[in-house]
């Protein structure tokens, strides 16, 4: 049936080559065609791994030098170092890979994509489609593994179809809510030794896929309207925001109301985080003055954020008081797990272009009485336990503490680098202690939370931006489970700098076990088998530095920058002991319930 | 409450499974589920019922919406609507028995479609709740066997789901 309608089209598409006779139809086979549309969507880099399955597409790849391979040194590294590619620049990245192994291999970086609606395409060969079904050699249902963690996914049935699947492809990624979308195909359908007409389609109608773009007027009328009355309003806002690119509009928004901002994990960067109506990020370790702002705002302004459950705590004690609007493009994010006020469906850049025309034109202005209140009421919280208008960590001790780390890793470099991390205390924090200035600077798996992400993100990023500091923060727990890509860095001579917290155990999971398992430490020390970090890296042609003295910190951290054109990874010893605060007290807490130190609540 | 969910969507391989992994993916209940292409082939038909209170259904309608397979869907249960299910039914028939059935066959407007002499194998068409009647009717000890093609559904009146 299917082979049928393939072969259809096939056909009107040799009667549309005779009607126009001057155009001469060009005869390539599937891996060819695979690659020419690669290049016609403008793809510069793709990051894999070849195979068996895959064996024909590479060979189109070895054809021709416009699409640039990265071989990266396992498959989930790929996907890692494409997402990381996207973060950073915002174009959607590309992963090749074998079937199998390979395929599943990439798995936790699709479902990392996924989770944190990142655009990605997914290239999985797969064996002959007379073979599938019949358990063949690498064989494994890449189609039906996957589904739960993509956006969409096709499997080519004939290589015709290939230009219009990858356009599609490209198009599904990066359109309405981005995410990963998967390409199988079976190694028959790019057969170099058959040709079909090759013509990469310029326009594609799908009937059952048309994303919201603009928002709802009379919503955004009415959420203008209700922020203009707010008495305690705060901008709440996400991911989206970034991915959406409506920084600079959020910021012009936020500046003329002159309303508190607070960002999630995902969000930093999408306001300013030295201005001074940022108040933190929020959620599990987001600040006091975020998350107690959060509990008694009487108006919240979700922007591309998602209320999850590392933001809301318990959500029946959510924020008491507010009224909420809530923009975002995805429908099913709206009113999932917080009901809002005023649901606004739509980009975020186009809803808050028009908001800021509708601002522009009111004669109403916020209350600023209530307005100087509040910010009052903010600024004294702010005092009380903030983290940034004194250290709330001990600052006598002997011992390195890790929030000095990054402290110092801003300054030293000026607060510009693009940041990517690992999942675990150092990314906590990181996010709180490197306040990042402008979106796509800070890279981390903020809802699958991967360890072993940060790394081959990094090296994504450092593809894309050669002459900025790119930076790794990772924990000697979270390196060790993508520490195969440093061999990759020296590959392609990237420079990343890799800052390891050093502290000898999982200390998020120690955290953890220290709050709420009366410190019994199961499974998560290894600090007798740990390799010996700056061997390691001369093993693989780095540099490698290792850190104890407090005093020393800053002078090795200048070394480190100082080496422009080399991978250095810093093993810096910190505090064993220390925890991550503030954090939320969770089970059955709100948000204002927080853990400040280890033996101070609110 | 029971909902039933009428989805058009692309009649395309794993279309389906989209459908039947986001319910499963999702913790949502799927009660009875039918589907079949339409009189144009390139779409699909499905219809699913389910049971949840109204913010489970906004969740599945909304998720079923996000699936790039799915053109278009409504839930009939929000307005009139005609909804009827296929159920083929085996019993045992003899002696007294025989008339005792065939009498309640008739009375649920049901049609015996086979016969041996001891086995009527009957057809009846209805709302879900009407075969659920005629199975109690029956009763367990002479049932064979049950096949139920599962719920369809359409609005009443003018309003249809096409593209």
């Amino acid at each position: 049936m299917g082979a049928h309608k393939v072969s259809a089209a096939y056909s009107v598409r040799i009667i549309i080559g005779f009607l126009k006779e001057e155009k001469q139809v060009e005869m390539l086979s599937g891996g060819d065609m695979l690659i020419r549309s690669l290049q016609e969507e403008g793809v510069d880099l793709i990051f894999g791994y070849p195979g068996g399955a895959a064996l024909h597409i590479y060979d189109a790849i070895f054809k021709q030098d416009k699409v640039k391979h990265i071989l990266v040194r396992h498959e989930q590294s790929a996907t890692h170092a494409a997402d990381g590619y996207t973060r950073a620049t915002g174009r959607v990245g590309t992963v090749l890979v074998t079937s199998g192994p390979g395929a599943t291999n990439a798995i936790t970086g699709i479902a990392t994509a996924y989770m944190d609606s990142i655009p990605m395409v997914v290239i999985s060969g797969q064996v002959a489609t007379d073979k599938i079904g019949e358990d063949a050699f690498q064989e494994t249902d890449m189609v039906g593994v996957s589904r739960p963690i993509v956006k969409h996914s096709f499997m080519v049935k004939h290589a015709s179809e290939i230009p219009e699947i990858i356009k599609k492809a490209y198009h599904i990624a990066s359109t309405g809510r981005p995410g990963p979308v998967v390409v199988d195909v079976p190694k028959n359908t790019v057969d170099p030794m058959e040709t079909f007409p090759f013509e990469y389609p310029k326009k594609l109608k799908m009937r059952s896929y048309t994303p919201a773009a603009k928002g709802h007027s009379g919503q955004i009328k009415k959420a203008v309207s209700m922020l203009l009355k707010a008495k305690r309003p705060i901008i709440y806002s996400g991911g989206g925001v970034v991915q959406g690119e409506a920084s600079k509009l959020l910021t012009e928004l936020a500046q003329k109301l002159g309303y508190p901002v607070t960002n999630t994990l995902m969000g930093l960067g999408a306001y300013p985080g030295n201005d001074k109506q940022f108040v933190g990020m929020l959620g599990m370790h987001g600040t006091f003055e975020a998350n107690t702002a959060m509990h008694h705002c009487d108006l919240i302004l979700a922007v591309g954020a998602r209320f999850d459950d590392r933001v809301t705590n318990t959500t029946s004690k959510f924020c008491p008081n507010a009224k909420i609007i809530h923009i975002d493009i995805d429908p099913a994010s709206i009113s999932k797990t917080i009901t809002a006020d005023v649901p606004i469906v739509g980009s975020v850049d186009s809803v808050l272009t028009e908001m800021l025309d509708l601002l522009k034109e009111s004669k109403e202005k916020p209350d600023e009485a209530a307005l100087s209140d509040w910010w009052e009421q903010i600024n004294e919280w702010r005092e009380r336990h903030g983290i940034y208008t004194q250290p709330r960590y001990n600052t006598s001790g002997d011992m390195i503490m890790p929030q000095d780390v990054i402290k110092t890793l801003y300054e030293v470099t000026n607060g510009d680098a693009i940041v990517a991390s690992d999942v675990g205390q150092h990314q906590m924090f990181a996010a709180q202690y490197y306040p990042f200035k402008s979106p796509r600077q800070w890279i981390n798996s903020g809802g699958l939370g991967t360890m072993g992400f940060g790394l081959p993100a990094a090296m994504g990023a450092a593809f894309a931006f050669r002459d900025k500091d790119i930076v790794c923060v990772t924990g000697e727990g979270s390196i060790q489970m993508c520490i195969q890509e440093l061999s990759t860095l020296t590959q392609y001579g990237l420079p990343v700098k890799i800052i390891c917290l050093n502290n000898q155990a999982l200390g998020m999971v120690k955290q953890w076990q220290d709050m709420v398992y009366d410190s019994r430490y199961s499974e998560i020390h290894y600090e007798d088998s740990l390799p010996d970090f700056v061997k390691l890296m001369e093993a693989y042609g780095h540099v490698g530095i290792r850190v104890n003295k407090k005093e020393e910190l800053r002078e090795k951290m200048e070394e480190c920058f100082a080496l422009k054109d080399r991978v250095v990874f810093m093993d810096i010893y910190v505090d064993p002991s220390e925890h991550v605060y503030p954090m939320l007290v969770a089970p059955g807490g709100s948000m204002r319930d927080m853990w400040l130190s280890k033996t101070e609540r609110t | 409450m029971r909902r039933i969910i009428s989805v058009l969507m692309e009649n395309e391989p794993g279309a389906l499974s989209r459908v039947v992994g986001l319910f499963s993916q999702r913790g949502y209940n799927i009660e009875t589920l039918t589907v079949a292409p339409t009189e144009d082939e390139t779409l699909s038909r499905l219809t699913v019922t389910t049971v949840g209170d109204d913010h489970k259904i906004e969740q599945i309608t909304k998720n079923l919406n996000k699936l790039i397979d799915v053109v278009k869907l409504v839930d009939l249960t929000e307005g009139q609507h005609i909804e009827r299910e296929l159920m083929l039914i085996k019993v045992k028939a003899s002696g007294a028995q025989r008339a005792e059935i065939k009498r309640c066959v008739d009375i649920f407007r049901g049609q015996i479609i086979d016969v041996t002499s001891t086995v009527y194998t009957i057809q009846i068409t209805g709302a879900s709740d009407k075969l659920d009647a005629f199975v109690q009717s029956v009763g367990d000890a002479a049932i064979l066997e049950v096949v139920r093609s599962g719920v369809s559904g359409i609005s009443r009146g003018e309003k249809v789901l096409s593209l």
